[in-house]
């Protein structure tokens, strides 16, 4: 007997905007979140191009014992995930009692680390670090701080898994529940927005370089995109048991039915058709839909040409017949990597709630296999009652998520 | 520097890195009861006190300091050793 899982609190920090509400204003409206930082070039970056995010001001919220362990991105999760919890009617007072978990998605502390280790070689005496060091420069500096501020006694760890991690959270949080492990998991993805973080993924000539027009630089499926955007932030989702939802008498958003995954078994940075092929048809046989159930596909086109090319191809090869609404919010909010997944899984929520899909903005002229999807090149007002959103990260590692709307 | 301008550097540190209630802050009070000090905040004392005053503190210095004044006079003599060397 298997439960069902559903999504009952939503949070988000990004460059759209640092709540639910201007976030989804920011969708409708097709707002770009890029913008420039010109330090990366006196770093040596190809490109300054970036999502632009706000520094939360955590002080007055959290104490200092708190915010001294928490990174770049677990300030972002922080807040994302504050803005889910009090949205799923989770207070402090009944999480204590309660078993909640938490799994998120982070592949990185770079800043933390670099800077920890820049202050060993200049002092020569690692008892200068200072105590919070070691909290922030770990990957788990995520799960870690937050199930210390939060009081979660449930299961705990971090998701790494590249540009698939947030996806993987929600995938893994939607299988503790439905199998009965778990009752409550606080899901996401975060991603530190800094210069440390992106020197090797620039140096790989990946991102774009049309500095002169930052807000039209990420053209996901277009012909004439030339590379991603890096951005950042954090996303967080609330999943739980249909009956602790009821239960709890927590808002019920909509219900994860699908998760299926694969990993490529080829290059280490090339997209690959059939790894993503599998994993939407994994998703949707473990959803038990067919191709013509999916309203609207979230990409996860990032602006590449080859990565933008093989998942048109295999959207096409699955969907090609029904021809579902496809966009990619990452032509707004570039690539926010470790948090794309769950980002990506709120915003297409966002949509449903408001019966819209949100535009792929810089879509002008399609390439050949992009031409055979039925992109949104503007908002398009539409009732979605099932979405599919992708990840594909590094490595090869592919995640499709099915979440459909509870009725 | 002068005893009071450590001293009024020192109290600016506690308040606002360290979050001490100001009126808390008095030269006969216990200084380890009244920051709350755990294990990991002697840590971040020693790394506040080597940005500011220039020296490092050994763990075993804090055993014979008990109060603030105690803590005053022992950054005192520290900076005026510096000073001297």
């Amino acid at each position: 007997m298997h439960n069902r899982v559903v999504i009952t609190g939503l949070g988000i920090w990004g460059c759209l905007g640092n709540n639910l509400d201007e976030v989804t204003e920011s969708l409708r409206a097709g707002k770009s979140g890029i913008g420039m930082d010109l330090e990366r070039k006196e770093w040596g970056y190809r490109s300054s191009l970036t999502g632009i995010v706000a520094k939360p001001e955590l002080k007055g919220i959290l104490d200092r014992r708190a915010r001294i362990g928490l990174s770049e991105e677990a300030e972002y999760a922080y807040m994302a995930t504050l803005e889910a919890m009090k949205n799923a009617k989770m207070d402090m007072s009944w999480v204590e009692k309660n078993e909640v978990g938490i799994l998120y998605g982070n592949d990185s502390s770079a800043k933390a680390v670099s800077e920890a280790i820049d202050t060993i070689r200049i002092k020569k005496d690692t008892t200068l670090l200072g105590s919070g060091s070691i909290f922030q420069s770990m990957n788990c500096t995520v799960t870690m701080n937050l199930s210390t501020i939060f009081k979660l006694k449930g299961i705990n760890f971090t998701i790494s898994a590249a540009c698939a991690s947030g996806s993987h959270s929600i995938g893994l949080g939607y299988l503790m529940i439905k199998w009965g492990l778990q009752k409550h998991i606080i899901c996401g993805g975060a991603q530190e927005v800094n210069p440390f973080a992106f020197g090797s993924f620039d140096g790989l000539s990946a991102f774009s370089i049309r500095e002169n027009e930052p807000t039209k630089a990420s053209r996901p499926f277009d012909k004439d995109r030339d590379g991603l955007i890096p951005s950042g932030g954090a996303a967080t989702l609330i999943l739980e048991s249909y009956e602790s939802a009821m239960e709890r008498g927590a808002p019920i958003l909509a219900e994860v039915v699908g998760y299926g995954f694969s990993s490529n078994g080829e290059h280490i940075s090339n997209s690959n058709v059939d790894g993503q092929v599998r994993s939407l048809n994994m998703a949707l046989k473990d959803a038990g839909l067919s191709a013509k159930d999916i309203d609207y596909i979230n990409a996860h086109a990032t602006s590449t040409p080859g990565g933008d090319l093989a998942e048109a191809k295999a959207i096409n090869e699955v969907f090609g017949e029904c021809k579902p609404l496809v966009s990619s919010t990452k032509s707004m909010t570039g690539h926010e990597c470790w948090m794309a997944g769950a980002s990506e899984i709120v915003y297409s929520m966002l949509m449903m709630k408001n019966n819209f899909v949100a535009p792929n903005i810089n879509f002008e002229n399609p390439d050949e296999a992009s031409a055979k999807l039925n992109i949104a090149k503007t908002t398009t007002e539409k009732n979605i009652d099932v979405f599919l959103s992708n990840s594909f990260g590094f490595g090869g590692t592919n995640s499709s998520l099915i979440i459909k709307k509870v009725k | 520097m002068t005893q009071a301008e450590i001293i009024e550097r020192i109290n600016g540190f506690l308040v606002d890195e360290f979050e001490v209630d100001a009126e808390k802050i008095n030269p006969d009070e216990n200084l380890r009861e009244t920051l709350g000090l755990d294990s990991l905040d002697y840590v971040d004392l020693v790394v506040i006190i080597e940005s500011n005053f220039g020296f490092k503190v050994v763990a075993e210095d804090f055993i014979n300091i008990h109060t603030f004044q105690n803590f005053y006079d022992y950054v005192g003599r520290k900076v005026a050793e510096k000073a001297t060397a």
